[in-house]
């Protein structure tokens, strides 16, 4: 185990990963010389040189594209958006090529590869650098949808991403990563689809992702010293989603609270509750709530930005309803 | 060209040889290919072929000349006007004509129909049915061999309509700037569904559309087989001897619509005509043919009737198979199977 950054797991993940299989490579807009516009990829084209760590032009379509055809050709690639923000360029090479190559080639051809960047919200850089798309792509059948919320699940499942056989959306977050947490060394795989319970407790189950972990867990301590013992859940798989990790808490708590920082409309809040409504209907208490950011562009301004987003009281006051405390 | 070459019977055209032998099977290749699209059209009419249907017939030299220019190994992928592509790179007619029909043996299992024919075996990617989709995904598969080191070029074939998205330069630009092994192939048929090629591009002169990024362009007569063997393997050899990319203009013509659903009404019929009866591919090979004394009229005849009678005995196989088992609908989703990763999959438990 050693401490370092959320960002430093990843950089760990795929050096790891470079080193194990020369069929990965690493590909994107200044991932190479300039070392990452986040840092991610530090020290990586020293390390593996400019045919396996290739900074590309500004053009997402494109590279994403050539990422799809290199994977059906045997390769592994990473493609690094710099934000998912600008992987809407490439939307058609994601969703009309790799997610359903495998199926319109009746099999014959697949698509393994990770597309990775920096997703949710960032700090003041308005509506169009400070969104959360991940329910666009989980919509779509033939993606997997990873969403690490510390460093030792960025690393582990981010190993797991580049050895999966299909391709994969992994989506980091920008404000996390700077964060610090104990990482295991070496081989650590934390495998696709597998929720983790971030927090025992028995009075409400909070369902929480990326960087909203982080806030579910904050709201728990506050509810804890309130007397509420909130269970908190983590699916670090946005798809396949581990559903019955969240049906076993809810079975013991009876109410659930699912938060999510993109919109609140078709969101993964909605998918979550639904199931949960379907298959855990007669262990609910009380209607699933679901605290989401709201449905407007980012604004700019301070305030206006924090009042977009979910905060910690938000999941504190939602959770005191959902158990019957409000 | 060899001494051994000169003495054995061909035709020799603009300094290349053909061999009696490899004429034979182009102008055979040709023919099938045109009574194939032909038996598909009709199926198409009655309502046994599905959804979009876009043939190809005219297009025939490009796809038979194309493919003689080139090796296995190499790659190849193109849009959605893919039956007579994959039919030239060998594949097998049947299940070619299983997929039109949506049934079990297809090529791609029933799951792609007209516009999603692949064939891994011959390094087919596709049968892509969104314009312009497939040129950054050959953008990767000559990234690859760039990679690899395997000597291999990829053929990227675009139409004109396609050579308009900006997914075609931004790969121009990345093929250019790492030399990558891709020969960028547009098969010009003069119209992007209904939209003439005047009203649809400022720079009509396509093989031109590579020099701001120094990619070298050539034009081609893509209705002449030997022409267009000939320049496309120097496209070819361009491209395998590590020099980048070229770009390929084939000028070509389609007889049909854009699709099944097209009837064409944009065009003359004196135009249609023109291309038909005056530079039809087919037509034309078998002319040189007789000409050379490689073969009679009655030959191409009986050809003709045996390719027929061929093309019908697979329409016939094919529509005996049974539709894909319902099974199927629930596979090829995803590698390893996650149960979680199907949500509802019709029952709740």
């Amino acid at each position: 185990m050693s401490k370092i950054t959320y960002r430093e797991a990843l950089n760990q993940a795929m050096c790891e990963e470079m080193k194990r299989d020369d069929r990965v490579f690493l590909m994107g807009e200044e991932v190479a010389e300039y070392n990452g516009a986040y840092k991610i990829s530090q020290g990586m084209l020293e390390k593996f040189g400019p045919k396996r760590v290739i900074d590309t032009p500004i053009t997402e379509l494109g590279f994403a594209g050539l990422g799809v055809g290199a994977s059906m050709a045997g390769l592994r690639p990473v493609i690094e958006f710099m934000t998912w923000n600008f992987a809407i360029l490439a939307l058609d090479q994601i969703v009309n090529a790799a997610a359903k190559m495998k199926y319109m080639s009746g099999g014959q051809y697949s698509c393994p590869m990770v597309f990775r960047g920096a997703g949710g919200s960032a700090a003041r850089v308005g509506a169009q650098h400070s969104q959360s798309l991940e329910n666009w792509l989980a919509n779509v059948p033939g993606l997997k949808v990873v969403m690490p919320s510390n460093p030792a699940d960025a690393k582990g499942l981010l190993k797991a991403a580049i050895r999966d056989n299909d391709t994969v959306v992994f989506i980091e977050n920008e404000i996390n990563y700077g964060d610090v947490g104990e990482v295991p060394d070496g081989e650590y795989i934390i495998p696709l689809g597998v929720a983790d319970v971030k927090r025992v407790g028995s009075d409400v189950t909070i369902v929480a992702h990326s960087r909203m972990t982080g806030f579910a867990l904050e709201a728990a301590k506050i509810l804890a010293e309130q007397g509420i013992e909130a269970e908190v859940i983590d699916p670090r798989t946005i798809r396949p989603l581990d559903e019955n990790t969240i049906l076993a808490s809810v079975a013991k708590t009876n109410c659930a609270v699912v938060v999510e920082e993109g919109w609140r409309f078709a969101g993964i809040g909605a998918e979550i509750s639904a199931r949960i409504m379907e298959r855990g209907f007669d262990d609910l208490d009380s209607p699933v709530i679901r605290v989401t950011g709201k449905d407007v562009p980012m604004p700019y301004a301070a305030n206006l930005e924090s009042l977009a987003l979910p905060s910690v009281l938000d999941i504190v006051e939602a959770a005191r309803v959902a158990c019957g405390r409000g | 060209m060899s001494a051994k070459q000169k003495s054995k019977a061909g035709i020799t055209h603009d300094g290349l040889f053909f061999s009696e032998e490899s004429l034979h099977e182009m102008h055979d290749k040709m023919l099938f290919i045109r009574r194939f699209e032909e038996k598909a059209g009709q199926l198409y009419g009655l309502k046994k072929i599905g959804g979009f249907c876009h043939l190809c017939n005219g297009q025939e030299a490009v796809c038979v000349g194309l493919e003689h220019a080139s090796e296995p190994a190499d790659y190849m992928m193109t849009s959605y006007r893919d039956h007579g592509h994959i039919l030239a790179r060998g594949s097998d007619p049947t299940a070619v004509m299983a997929e039109l029909l949506g049934r079990a043996g297809g090529i791609v299992k029933g799951k792609g129909g007209s516009m999603h024919m692949f064939d891994i075996e011959k390094n087919f990617a596709g049968g892509n049915g969104i314009v312009g989709e497939q040129v950054p995904i050959g953008l990767g598969f000559g990234f690859s061999s760039w990679y690899k080191d395997d000597g291999r070029v990829t053929i990227c074939i675009m139409g004109d309509g396609g050579i308009n998205q900006g997914a075609v330069y931004e790969s121009f630009n990345m093929a250019a700037l790492w030399k990558l092994p891709i020969v960028f192939l547009v098969e010009n048929n003069q119209y992007a569904m209904g939209t003439s090629l005047e009203r649809a591009s400022a720079e009509t002169q396509l093989f031109k559309r590579g020099i701001s990024f120094k990619i070298p362009g050539m034009k081609i007569d893509g209705m002449d087989v030997l022409e267009f063997e000939k320049k496309m393997g120097e496209a070819m050899e361009h491209a395998r001897s590590g020099k980048g990319p070229m770009l390929v203009e084939a000028m070509t013509y389609r007889y049909r619509g854009h699709s099944m659903s097209d009837p064409a009404t944009y065009r003359t019929r004196a135009e249609v005509d023109e291309w038909r009866s005056g530079r039809d591919p087919i037509a034309r090979l078998q002319a040189q043919m007789i000409e050379a004394g490689l073969a009679t009229e009655e030959h191409f005849k009986q050809k003709d009737k045996d390719i027929k009678k061929e093309v019908a005995a697979i329409a016939k196989a094919a529509e005996a198979q049974p539709e894909p088992d319902a099974a199927e609908l629930w596979t090829d989703i995803y590698t390893d199977p996650i149960e979680n990763a199907y949500p509802y999959p019709g029952k709740v438990n």
